[in-house]
């Protein structure tokens, strides 16, 4: 730590104003801020008094990240050598396999965000954002991993350019700037980014082929299959069958996580570790997370009851355990930023996310991601939702003082 | 009823009139600094949609239409007459007189809502989200009078939801540091791109 702090201050008069290599100061600002805690405070509005700083809570989430994102990587190798190619591999190759796919994604996502952010840095006379920290890791977790680097590089600019920049930077975006990337490259790249083909590498190797009757698709891939088929069609019924307890979707490999789909999304076991550590630390917050949880299990249950094809019938929390639902509620909705603020509004705000995602998911099945476009609407609406929950207080208040 | 309810679901989300069609979006971008205006104009719009529709049904379907005049003529005097090139002017004619009455109500019960719209309300009457819906009405031959009012409700409230929405966000962004050529008008564009890929997610759906 002392290096560190010898570097950094032995090269402090270079980069300051009059400095030789004063273009280099957003770096040396974001590397010192990153490891030591700056004795500066913020200036203007209101805060709460904290011992925890921007920086820190970031560095909190990626931590709570870590459990998905070794499990995805592990999960990667596993479903391409032994569910796709029915090859024999150990844990580490599986492992190291995920990673070969994860770290270039991670890399060219860091290298095209944070090339945006230091561009604004200097153009605009601020920090580097602290933001980008977080929504750097998020972007490769949800994306699927065989997709060319160059679409990941300009979703990322995009997200952090338009989705986050043009408002002021952190703090301001409107929309999760991870989804936005996500949403970005979703509808400008379809082919890359859904169907049965991008979830699972199927090359073979050392003249193993692919499995016969193998079917890279994710569980809601399979599922939307059954849409406008009837029930007691054998297609519908050999997929009901992989959701079965034995099947290739059971509730435990859902739970789990050995199922087809991007690299963070896979566990729910792993991402629940992720979300206990985020409740436990005050970070992420649970109000957002049970009412996103409630609204999803309230809907499939609404679906049960009027289920016209094997999508509707679902199990509800087995619905829930499927595609990017889990990752969405911990890691997603609960964006401080382009959630709601106020305590009311969270419950209204994550309810409504979970309700519509499953809504979404399943009455267009061209996009079964609807959990992601739920959430980017809800952050649309979360500040008309504050603004109510804020008029409300205001009059219930009036009405006090007046009586 | 199941028609109707879809066909009211549909003209909110699916075909929203800003983000689908961006119809109407002069009054949408001008008058969304603060969402009590923007309640206001949002309401107005759905009690003009809601009126002007039906209205303008009857007159697309009792005279305007090929073969419309049949009950008055009888089938063969009105063979051949085809008024169609007229309805431009007749709904034009059907949205003014409704504004006026709109904006006399307006003005008799919320004078504070009626100076804060100012301009913008007798301006509903060459809101194209009206002429719009007027249109679709005609393009889509809807069979009876309750589906032309239920599309005309719909759009309505599709667009009061746009409006108060993005008015919503323009108050919270008050507080942001937006680069100086972007303040105003042009982040109101960007943040409309951004919610119509929000929007997005309802598209496809057939109901």
């Amino acid at each position: 730590m002392k290096l560190v702090r010898n570097l950094l201050d032995s090269t402090k008069g270079l980069v300051e104003k009059d400095g030789k290599r004063n273009i280099f100061f957003p770096l040396w600002d974001a590397l010192n801020t990153m490891a030591f805690v700056p004795g500066h405070t913020t200036h203007g509005g209101a805060h709460v008094r904290d011992a925890i700083d921007m920086k820190r809570t970031m560095v909190m989430v990626i931590f709570a990240l870590i459990p998905a994102l070794l499990f995805g990587a592990w999960n990667a190798g596993y479903q391409h050598y032994e569910v796709a190619l029915g090859m024999e591999s150990t844990l580490m190759d599986n492992f190291l396999y995920g990673m070969g796919k994860l770290l270039p994604l991670i890399i060219v996502t860091y290298a095209a965000g944070l090339a945006v952010e230091i561009l604004f840095s200097w153009l605009r006379n601020h920090p580097v954002n602290e933001g980008f920290l977080v929504s750097g890791i998020l972007i490769p977790l949800i994306m699927p991993m065989d997709i060319p680097l160059w679409m990941v590089a300009v979703s990322t600019i995009f997200a952090v350019l338009i989705g986050k920049e043009v408002f002021g930077g952190t703090g301001m975006n409107l929309l999760n700037p991870a989804l936005t990337a996500r949403a970005f490259a979703f509808f400008a790249y379809p082919q890359w980014i859904s169907g049965d083909k991008v979830w699972v590498n199927t090359i073979a190797e050392n003249g193993q082929g692919v499995v016969d009757g193998y079917s890279g698709a994710t569980a809601l891939g399979q599922l939307a299959t059954t849409v406008g088929k009837g029930m007691n069609n054998p297609e519908t019924q050999s997929v009901v069958n992989m959701f079965a307890a034995d099947g290739q979707y059971s509730i435990a490999n859902s739970f789990f996580g050995f199922i087809p789909g991007s690299i963070g999304e896979t566990s729910a076991l792993a991402i629940l570790l992720g979300a206990a550590f985020l409740i436990y630390t005050g970070i992420g917050s649970w109000r957002i997370m049970v009412s996103m949880f409630l609204g999803g299990l309230s809907m499939g249950y609404i679906f049960n009851l009027f289920a016209v094809n094997e999508f509707m019938n679902v199990d509800p929390l087995h619905q829930l355990l499927i595609g990017g639902f889990m990752f969405g509620m911990v890691f997603m909705a609960t964006d401080p930023v382009s959630a709601a603020q106020t305590n009311k509004g969270k419950w209204i705000y994550g309810f409504l996310c979970g309700f519509l995602g499953i809504m979404i998911r399943v009455f267009n099945p061209a996009y079964p991601e609807g959990i992601m476009l739920a959430i980017l609407f809800m952050n649309v609406m979360a500040p008309l939702i504050d603004h109510y929950v804020v008029e409300g207080n205001i009059k219930k208040r009036l009405k006090r003082a007046n009586a | 009823m199941q028609e109707l309810v879809n066909l009211f679901v549909k003209s909110i989300f699916i075909e929203n009139m800003i983000f689908a069609y961006f119809l109407g979006m002069c009054s949408y971008l001008a008058v969304s600094k603060t969402v009590k205006t923007a309640v206001g104009l949002g309401f107005a719009v759905i009690f003009v949609l809601a009126i002007t529709l039906p209205v303008n049904w009857l007159l697309e379907n009792f005279i305007l239409k090929a073969g419309a005049l049949d009950w008055l003529l009888g089938a063969e005097a009105a063979e051949g007459v085809d008024l169609s090139f007229l309805s431009f002017i007749m709904f034009i004619a059907v949205i003014a007189s409704m504004v006026q009455l709109v904006e006399m109500i307006v003005e008799r019960f919320a004078p504070a809502l009626y100076n804060a719209l100012g301009i913008f309300l007798p301006l509903i009457a060459v809101n194209c989200a009206i002429l719009g819906g007027s249109l679709f009405m005609q393009e889509r031959n809807f069979g009876n009078i309750g589906e032309a009012t239920v599309y005309g409700v719909g759009s309505g409230v599709g667009w009061f939801l746009a409006i108060v929405a993005i008015a919503a966000i323009r108050e919270k962004i008050r507080y942001s540091n937006v680069p100086a050529p972007l303040r105003g008008l042009g982040i109101t564009f960007i943040i409309t791109g951004l919610m119509g890929i929000a929007f997005m997610s309802f598209m496809g759906i057939t109901l």
